[in-house]
């Protein structure tokens, strides 16, 4: 399945984009992301293995908090994991920003 | 939400100047009514705030409340258009509106410039009808937010980064709130590093008037405001999508209701209280006081302290931790390697691990980071460059160019 990155996060991905991994389901497509780009794990997940509260992810257009099976809730690979930042930006303040 | 049963009337003027909304059914003589009946408050007049306001404005929308402490730099003009040359160096909020009566005589401009707080968010937000959030910071975000489920105001929310932009209709009646979608802050740790950050200039153009037209559907009642939606918008591969956005029936704001004040938002969101700048422009990560000795361990040499030493011959190995694209900009001629890959780069460190060692970065946080980095690696005599380049430029070198 395809796993849309946000751009904070490409850092880790060299950049790319999407990543592809296999996946029968969600928790295992992004356990197949992080074991992918392992700098990775420390934003998405707590050291207990649980999904950070501030990082969303999405199944195709649904969050995948609100899915009967949650993280365990069987893809296909024509799925599309996506997942959204938090991002503050509005004026990305010049004198503010880059201490 | 507009109150219609005493719409203030059209002069023949506006009827004639706004004719082009008038033959649209879906606005008509009551739509443009009830635009100039409104009140939207613009939190920031930045790179979201400036097409924003500009829009509404044009827009006939008769009251534009602006939110803004910050005074106007060069540098914001290449996204913050309701700014100009001319007003360089005023208050944001008067050059917003030497801006704003130039686009239309008939706007009602309410200026608050003062930084946007737990004391006076309630206060302001109540003589509005629609608030709409361009501000920078999470802080900010979360107080407009449960500023707005307190109020009972919406929010037409955008946000930006770099390339990409998010947009929504927040706290409404039946929709979900900011904090549904995002119910904690990520830690100042992880958010992303100012190597990462700048945004292309006209984003915030096009989220901004993305907001603009949800302020404007809200006021008119029509269409399918973003109530229950996010749309990511993606400059680069010029792609739009939205995701469904539930209502959390455990958000301790909009659900629970337990938060029944505004709180300390600065704690919340795990940063230390801005002293100099105010909340829409703080670092969102720590700073450093440059006029300390020692930081965490680490020396602060000042540039004139480095500046005498090279004069002397007896310069320290000097180590410039900024991105490429940066050193490009401005250098001092000094080994680079940005401060995300110097863990992976120790080795590429052409001095002993007893020599003295100055890290410099743009204006001083980075370098601070990476000196802790050194230390950790086994150097041990390692100073941090208070200030930076930029203090470099300011005091040592004005022919260098700042950014």
């Amino acid at each position: 399945m395809e796993i849309h990155i946000p751009t904070p996060l490409r850092a880790f991905t060299d950049r790319q984009e999407t990543v592809s991994v296999p996946a029968t389901t969600v928790a295992e497509g992004l356990e197949n992301l992080v074991q992918k780009h392992s700098a990775m794990r420390a934003h998405l997940f707590t050291p207990e293995g649980k999904l950070r509260s501030f990082v969303n992810v999405y199944l195709n257009d649904e969050d995948v908090r609100y899915l009967p099976a949650k993280e365990d809730t069987t893809v296909a690979d024509t799925d599309e994991l996506t997942i959204i930042p938090s991002i503050a930006g509005g004026t990305p303040a010049a004198a503010g920003c880059c201490r | 939400m507009i109150d219609t049963t005493n719409l203030p009337k059209l002069t023949n003027e506006e009827i004639a100047r706004y004719s082009r909304h008038l033959i649209l059914p879906e606005v008509g003589m009551e739509g443009q009514q009830k635009l100039k009946a409104a009140k939207v408050l613009c939190v920031g007049t930045g790179g979201l705030g400036a097409p924003l306001a500009l829009y509404l404005t044009a827009a006939g929308v008769g009251t534009i409340g602006l939110v803004d402490f910050d005074t106007v730099d060069e540098s914001n003009l290449q996204r913050q258009i309701i700014h100009s040359q001319s007003t360089v160096g005023k208050l944001k909020v008067d050059s917003a509106e030497i801006m704003l009566k130039g686009l239309n005589k008939n706007v009602n401009v309410v200026k608050h410039n003062t930084m946007l707080t737990s004391a006076n968010a309630l206060e302001i937000f109540k003589d509005y009808d629609v608030i709409a959030d361009g501000t920078d910071n999470f802080q900010t975000r979360y107080l407009v937010n449960d500023a707005c489920v307190l109020t009972g105001k919406p929010n037409a929310y955008g946000s930006i980064f770099r390339f990409e932009g998010q947009a929504s209709v927040f706290a409404t009646e039946e929709g979900p709130c900011y904090r549904c979608l995002y119910p904690e802050p990520p830690p100042p740790g992880l958010v992303p590093s100012c190597a990462e950050g700048g945004v292309l200039g006209i984003l915030p153009g096009l989220v901004g008037v993305i907001q603009a037209t949800e302020v404007i559907k809200l006021i008119l009642g029509i269409g399918e405001p973003l109530i229950g939606r996010l749309l990511l918008v993606d400059a680069l591969g010029m792609s739009f999508r939205t995701l469904k956005l539930r209502k959390n029936p455990e958000c301790p704001a909009c659900g629970t209701h337990e938060i029944k004040q505004l709180i300390d938002y600065d704690q919340f969101c795990g940063i230390e209280k801005p002293a100099a700048v105010g909340p829409l422009e703080v670092s969102s990560h720590g700073k450093v006081d440059a006029s300390a000795a020692i930081v965490e361990g680490i020396p602060q040499m000042s540039v004139e302290q480095l500046k005498a030493r090279m004069d002397a011959g007896t310069a320290p190995f000097i180590l410039d931790v900024r991105e490429p694209h940066e050193y490009a900009i401005v250098n001092l001629g000094v080994p680079q390697i940005p401060v995300g890959s110097l863990p992976d780069r120790i080795a590429e460190i052409p001095v002993a691990k007893d020599a003295e060692i100055v890290v410099h970065c743009k204006s001083g946080a980075r370098s601070q980071k990476a000196s802790l980095a050194l230390k950790q690696a086994g150097f041990t005599n390692v100073s941090n460059l208070a200030g930076g380049i930029l203090a470099w430029a300011d005091r040592i070198d004005p022919s260098l160019p700042k950014y």
